[in-house]
C-alpha cells in the first residue's frame, strides 16, 4: 500500500516586522541582527488568530482541494504545536469539528518543539498504513513565543500548514521515513511560564546539526540516495543560516533548498516550518520530483522523509486554495508598540 | 458572559455557519431554528440542516471606534452585513482588512477566529469573521 500525502493546505498570519524595528527598541543593531539569523521579517499572528485559527485555516484550504474527500472518512485529527491556547483541552478537537470531521475519529495534541508537525504525519502514516483509518490529518502549527529583547525574538513567529494522510490519490507518496531522538536539553519551556529558555550556542553543534545531519544519513543510507538524487529538500529552519549550512553539509545546493527555505520571510514558525516550507516545494512540483525533509524539534529529535511527488498532482485541484505565495503576499508591516500590543506583552487592568 | 453550555450549543453556527431550512417553504435560517415561522404547523418535521455558503459581499458596514472591552485589541475595526452567495445576510467583524479599502459590493469570505475568551483562565470563544476574498 502506497502511503502519502493526499492534501495540503497551509496559512501565514498577515502581519509582519523588521528586525530593525525590535532591534531598535533594545538598543541593538537590529538590521545587523537580521543579516546573521538571515531572517529580513518574520510573521506576526493578530490579536483574535492563534493555533486553532491558524490550523483550522490551513485544514480548511487542504480540504477545498479536496471536494471529493468525505470528512467523515477523517479517522485522526492531530494538531502539533507548542502554543496550544489551551493546557488542558485539545486544539485537534475544534480543528476537527471545523472541519466536520467529527466524533468518529481520534484526535489529539502533540508537542515536540519545532517537530510536532512531522511527528504527526508519522502517527497518521502508521494509521493508514495499518488499515485503522482511512485518512488522517497531521497539522503544525504554531504562534511561538521569544522573550522581550532576547534573541528569539527576532525569529519567533506563526503559521501552519495541515496535512491530508491517506493511501488514495495520493500526490506524494512518502517512500520512507525514520528518525534519530536523544535526550538533549537545548531549548525548553516549563509548565506555566511564558518564554522558553535555551542553550544559546548549546542548540547548534550537539544539538540542530547532530540529529538533522544523524536522521538525513541514515536516509541516505536507508535508501541508497545522495543529496543529488533529489530534486527539493526541506529542513528545519529556526533561522536562515542553520538550514543553509546543514544543506552544504549533506551535498544540497541552494537551489534545492530554496523554495522550501520560507524563514528568511516570515520567520520560525516551529512546529509550522517544516510543513509550510514543504508545502512551497509542492505548490510548485511536478510528477517525478523527489523530495528531502528532515526537521528538528529539540528536546531533541529529528523525523527524516523521502518521498516522490506522482502523477496524481496533475488531476490533483491545488488552485482550489491560495498557493502559499499568495497568501504571504500583501503583508502589513507593524511597528514594535503594535507587536506588544498584539502579542499581549503590555500589561492591561482587569 | 453567557455559559460554556449555551456557547457548545452555538459551536455549528459559529463554526461552519450551519443554519437550517424549511423544506415547506424554502425559507433559511441563521442563526438555525427548528420552526418555520411562515408554514408554522406545515414545516413541522420538515426543517433540515442548512450550511450557508462562506463566501458573500459587503452589503453595509460600519467602523467600530468605541469597542467593548473584548475587542479592545482591534479597534477601530469593521463590523459588516454580508450578503453571502446564497442570499443570507450575515452579519461579523471584518478583519485583515485596510479600513480605507472596506466598500460595499467588496467580496469576503469567512474565516474561523476568536470571539473572545473568558479572561486569562476561562473558555475561549472561536466563530466566524469575514476577510477580503482575493
Amino acid at each position: 500500500m502506497d502511503v502519502g500525502i493526499v492534501s495540503y493546505g497551509a496559512y501565514v498570519p498577515r502581519y509582519r516586522i523588521k528586525p530593525e524595528e525590535i532591534g531598535r527598541i533594545w538598543g541593538v543593531d537590529g538590521k545587523g541582527m537580521g543579516k546573521g539569523l538571515m531572517i529580513y521579517q518574520k510573521s506576526v499572528p493578530s490579536p483574535d488568530e492563534d493555533v486553532v485559527t491558524i490550523a483550522t485555516e490551513a485544514a480548511r484550504y487542504m480540504m477545498d482541494r479536496v471536494p471529493e474527500v468525505d470528512p467523515k472518512d477523517i479517522g485522526a485529527v492531530y494538531v502539533g504545536s507548542e502554543s496550544h491556547p489551551y493546557a488542558v483541552k485539545p486544539t485537534a478537537t475544534i480543528v476537527a469539528e471545523a472541519i466536520r470531521a467529527t466524533p468518529a475519529m481520534t484526535a489529539a495534541d502533540m508537542e515536540f518543539a519545532c517537530k510536532a508537525g512531522t511527528a504527526g504525519i508519522q502517527a497518521c502514516m502508521g494509521l493508514v498504513g495499518s488499515g485503522m483509518v482511512r485518512y488522517g490529518v497531521a497539522i503544525g502549527a504554531d504562534t511561538s513565543q521569544g522573550a522581550p529583547g532576547d534573541a528569539l525574538e527576532y525569529s519567533a513567529s506563526a503559521g501552519g500548514a495541515a496535512y491530508l494522510i491517506g493511501s488514495e490519490k495520493v500526490i506524494a507518496k512518502i517512500n520512507k521515513t525514520l528518525s534519530f531522538t536523544t535526550d538533549t536539553p537545548d531549548f525548553w519551556r516549563r509548565e506555566g511560564q511564558p518564554y522558553p529558555l535555551h542553550g544559546g550556542r548549546f542548540t547548534g553543534e550537539p544539538a540542530y546539526f547532530r540529529h538533522i545531519t544523524s536522521a538525513a544519513k541514515m536516509m541516505f543510507e536507508a535508501m541508497g540516495t545522495t543529496a543529488a538524487d533529489y530534486k527539493y529538500a526541506v529542513f528545519h529552519q529556526p533561522n536562515g543560516k542553520f538550514p543553509t549550512r546543514v544543506a552544504a553539509q549533506l551535498g544540497f545546493t541552494p537551489e534545492q533548498i530554496e523554495y522550501g527555505l520560507l524563514t528568511p520571510n516570515i520567520g520560525n514558525t516551529y512546529s509550522g516550518a517544516v510543513p509550510l516550507g514543504l508545502a512551497n516545494v509542492l505548490d510548485h512540483a511536478e510528477p517525478g520530483d523527489r523530495v528531502f525533509v528532515t526537521s528538528y524539534g529539540s528536546g531533541a529529535g529529528s523525523d527524516a522523509f523521502d518521498i516522490t511527488v506522482t502523477d496524481e498532482i496533475l488531476n490533483y485541484r491545488r488552485d482550489n486554495a491560495p498557493l502559499l505565495e499568495k497568501v504571504m503576499a500583501d503583508p502589513v508591516y507593524i511597528d514594535y508598540g503594535t507587536y506588544a500590543k498584539f502579542k499581549g506583552k503590555i500589561l492591561m487592568s482587569e | 458572559m453567557s455559559t460554556v453550555a449555551r456557547e457548545w450549543r452555538e459551536i455549528p453556527g459559529r463554526y461552519n455557519l450551519e443554519g437550517t431550512k424549511c423544506e415547506n417553504c424554502g425559507s433559511i435560517f441563521f442563526p438555525a431554528r427548528d420552526f418555520c415561522p411562515k408554514c408554522r404547523r406545515a414545516g413541522i418535521g420538515k426543517i433540515s440542516r442548512y450550511d450557508v455558503c462562506r463566501r458573500g459581499k459587503v452589503f453595509s458596514f460600519s467602523i467600530v471606534h468605541d469597542a467593548p472591552d473584548f475587542n479592545n485589541m482591534l479597534k477601530p475595526y469593521v463590523v459588516a452585513m454580508v450578503q453571502t452567495d446564497d442570499g443570507v445576510m450575515v452579519s461579523a467583524q471584518l478583519v485583515d482588512v485596510d479600513l480605507d479599502k472596506v466598500a460595499i459590493g467588496m467580496p469576503v469570505r469567512a474565516v474561523l477566529r476568536k470571539l473572545s475568551a473568558d479572561g486569562a483562565s476561562g473558555v475561549i470563544r472561536y466563530g466566524y469573521k469575514f476577510v477580503p476574498d482575493e
